[in-house]
């Protein structure tokens, strides 16, 4: 191992892993719950949803649509003085999590919106006709009904998150990125970038992995 | 009745909860009491510069108990009827009471409640796919708020009364049509509703599952004193398991009426086509050749039969009772709710005064008698 990647320091290696790897599950995590939330104010609020709201839907899909056009790269740029603000600094992992939550979110938000339209309507009015209050609509039918769809959406968007975790370690976030710029590509040992991309495709395909598992499991239909 | 529901909107009982009158109210719904009203019902929908009135100034009362049919052809307005009626769709004007309440002005809370009262079942069952059967089953009363133990043991009954034991577990996706429908009937039976709403229940099925799901309605109808809306395009349907039928075209009601009058009367021309598509043309029979030349002694008679079940073994009395012969050549009997309806054609051989005595004691009974042709 020592001859064929000479340059590689495999205690930093496992750091700047586990630093990847917290990076895109926190990030995972709220982007999530952001995702959700945007993707079913989204729904809810369009022409003859179970919300109508014409000038909310606007404002959100607006919103949505604005941050998901800003290529990421420069979205980190952009939120530099709000990160600073928040952690006195723009460096380290979690500097790097509201970039990461907000490029993140508005994506898998339309992912959310596409999965509860496929829910059907009908299954929707039976529920309605049961009486159901808006939230039982929500909790026990859209979330439910649609939770295949959820998964592979957050499956997917995750991916793309591990791909932004390598962008944001050019301005010094840390995890595989970062080390792979810094010490490999700064430096011209490219064994270190190597070994860095086999890592993030590792990591990139255990993620892929568990989320097609949970989906298989949970869709019934 | 009406009497009876003033007294617990009395003042006096406004110490009740809502809940609790109409608890008290639900007492009084008996078979036969008045259901449902409906008066100058409309629902106007506008798709840009047109409008379609859906349903057009509909009135009607529905009987507890029975079982009411509502046919028309494609987009006659017959699911925006059924869906006003749980307010699935809101109307454009007119009143509709259920069981004595107006529902109309129901506010969403309350509508909500009344929700609980009403099952509906629905042309593709609409399931939740996530859910077990007995998961199905349960939905309604999780949202009528029953305690779990409760839960389980009124599932246990309904799976039973539907005949789907052994299915608990099962996902939709692993069930043939007709029993998805039945989970859909369980489901909409849940929570014990005096008021079943059915929108094409069995037009997603085969003829032979249509039949059993027909049987298991009439079945709950009879069970539990169930008062039950079916909306179909299938006049056999109607034949099969309703009391009374409304025909609807271009958002009204044409003609409306007993099942057998509408069958042995149908005046409204699309009523007319309904009947042919169970019986056939009428005239049709009557003027086939064959049938006519194959009468050569004796005499060729038309049976008609309304109703009356009692007349079902008449041919074998006719033929205890006078040494004559009785073939059967062509007939078309349909069984309704109310008895067979429909027509045989009979020949009849022997000797001329027995054939006499036989067709005078027919006329006796309530079956028509009509001499086709004298061989
Ligand atoms: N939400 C809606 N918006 C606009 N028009 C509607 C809507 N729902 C129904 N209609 C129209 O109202 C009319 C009656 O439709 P409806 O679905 O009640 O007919 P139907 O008798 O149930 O027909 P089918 O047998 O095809 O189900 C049709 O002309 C239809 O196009
Ligand atoms: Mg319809």
């Amino acid at each position: 191992m020592a001859e064929l990647f000479p340059n590689v320091d495999w205690l930093d290696l496992v750091v700047a892993s586990g630093e990847t790897l917290y990076m895109t599950i926190i990030a995972m995590i709220g982007t999530l719950i952001l995702g959700l939330i945007l993707g079913l104010i989204l729904y809810l609020t369009s022409p003859d949803g179970l919300w109508e709201n014409k000038q909310l839907h606007f404002i959100v899909a607006a919103i949505v649509n604005i941050f998901r056009a800003i290529p990421f790269a420069i979205l980190i740029i952009l939120l530099l003085p709000f990160t600073t603000f928040l952690f006195g600094t723009f460096r380290g992992s979690n500097a790097a999590l509201p970039a990461l939550i907000i490029g993140a979110a508005p994506f898998y938000a339309r992912l959310v919106e596409i999965a509860l339209r496929e829910v059907d309507k009908g299954v929707i009015e039976a529920a309605e006709s049961m009486g159901a209050k808006v939230s039982t609509i929500i909790f026990k039918v859209l979330l439910k009904e649609a939770m295949p769809a959820l998964v592979s959406g957050i499956t997917v968007t995750t991916i793309a998150l591990i791909g932004y975790t390598a962008v944001a370690g050019m301005i010094g976030a840390g995890g595989l990125g970062d080390y792979a710029y810094y010490y490999g590509f700064t430096r011209r040992d490219f064994d270190i970038v190597f070994v860095c991309t086999v890592l993030i495709i590792i990591i990139v395909f255990v993620f892929q992995l568990i989320g097609d598992l949970i989906t298989n499991k949970i869709d019934k239909r | 009745m009406r009497e009876q529901e003033d007294y617990y909107r009395d003042k006096r009982l406004s110490v009740l909860s809502k809940t609790e009158r109409r608890f008290l109210l639900g007492f009084f719904i008996e078979r036969g009491s008045q259901m449902i009203k409906i008066s100058q019902l409309s629902k106007r929908f506008k798709l840009g510069m047109e409008q379609i009135d859906a349903v057009d100034q509909i009135n009607l009362t529905i009987k507890a108990g029975e079982i009411f049919g509502v046919i028309g052809y494609s987009g006659a307005g017959k699911s925006t009827f059924v869906r006003l009626i749980n307010r699935l769709e809101e109307p454009t004007s007119g009143s509709i009471t259920v069981g004595g309440e107006e529902m109309t002005t129901l506010n969403k809370k309350d509508l909500r409640i009344k929700r609980q009262d009403i099952g509906m079942i629905f042309q593709h069952f609409n399931l939740l796919w996530s859910r077990t059967v007995s998961e199905n089953i349960a939905f309604p009363l999780e949202i009528a708020g029953v305690e779990k133990a409760e839960r389980n043991e009124r599932v246990k009954q309904l799976i039973d009364l539907v005949g789907l034991t052994g299915k608990e577990a099962a996902y939709p996706s692993q069930l043939s049509g007709g029993q998805k429908q039945r989970v859909g009937i369980a489901r909409a039976l849940a929570n014990r509703p005096k008021l079943l709403l059915c929108d094409e229940a069995t037009s997603a099925l085969d003829p032979e599952t249509t039949d059993s799901i027909l049987s298991l309605l009439v079945d709950i109808n009879k069970k539990l004193g169930l008062t039950i809306i079916l909306i179909t395009h299938e006049m056999h349907v109607i034949q099969k398991i309703c009391h009374n039928v409304a025909v609807m075209e271009n958002g009204r009601i044409v003609e409306q009426g007993a099942v057998l009058d509408l069958f042995s009367n149908p005046s409204h021309q699309v009523t007319k086509r309904f009947v042919e598509q169970v019986m056939g043309k009428p005239d049709e029979e009557v003027t086939d050749e064959t049938l006519l030349q194959s009468v050569s002694t004796g005499k060729l008679l038309k049976l008609q039969f309304i109703g009356e079940s009692t007349n079902q073994s008449l041919i074998s009395q006719v033929a205890k009772k006078f040494a004559i012969e009785l073939n059967i050549l062509q007939g078309n009997i349909k069984q309704t709710q109310a008895g067979p309806y429909g027509s045989l054609y009979v020949h009849i051989t022997g000797d001329d005064q027995l054939v006499d005595e036989a067709i005078t004691y027919i006329q006796s009974t309530t079956v028509k008698v009509e001499v086709i042709k004298h061989g």
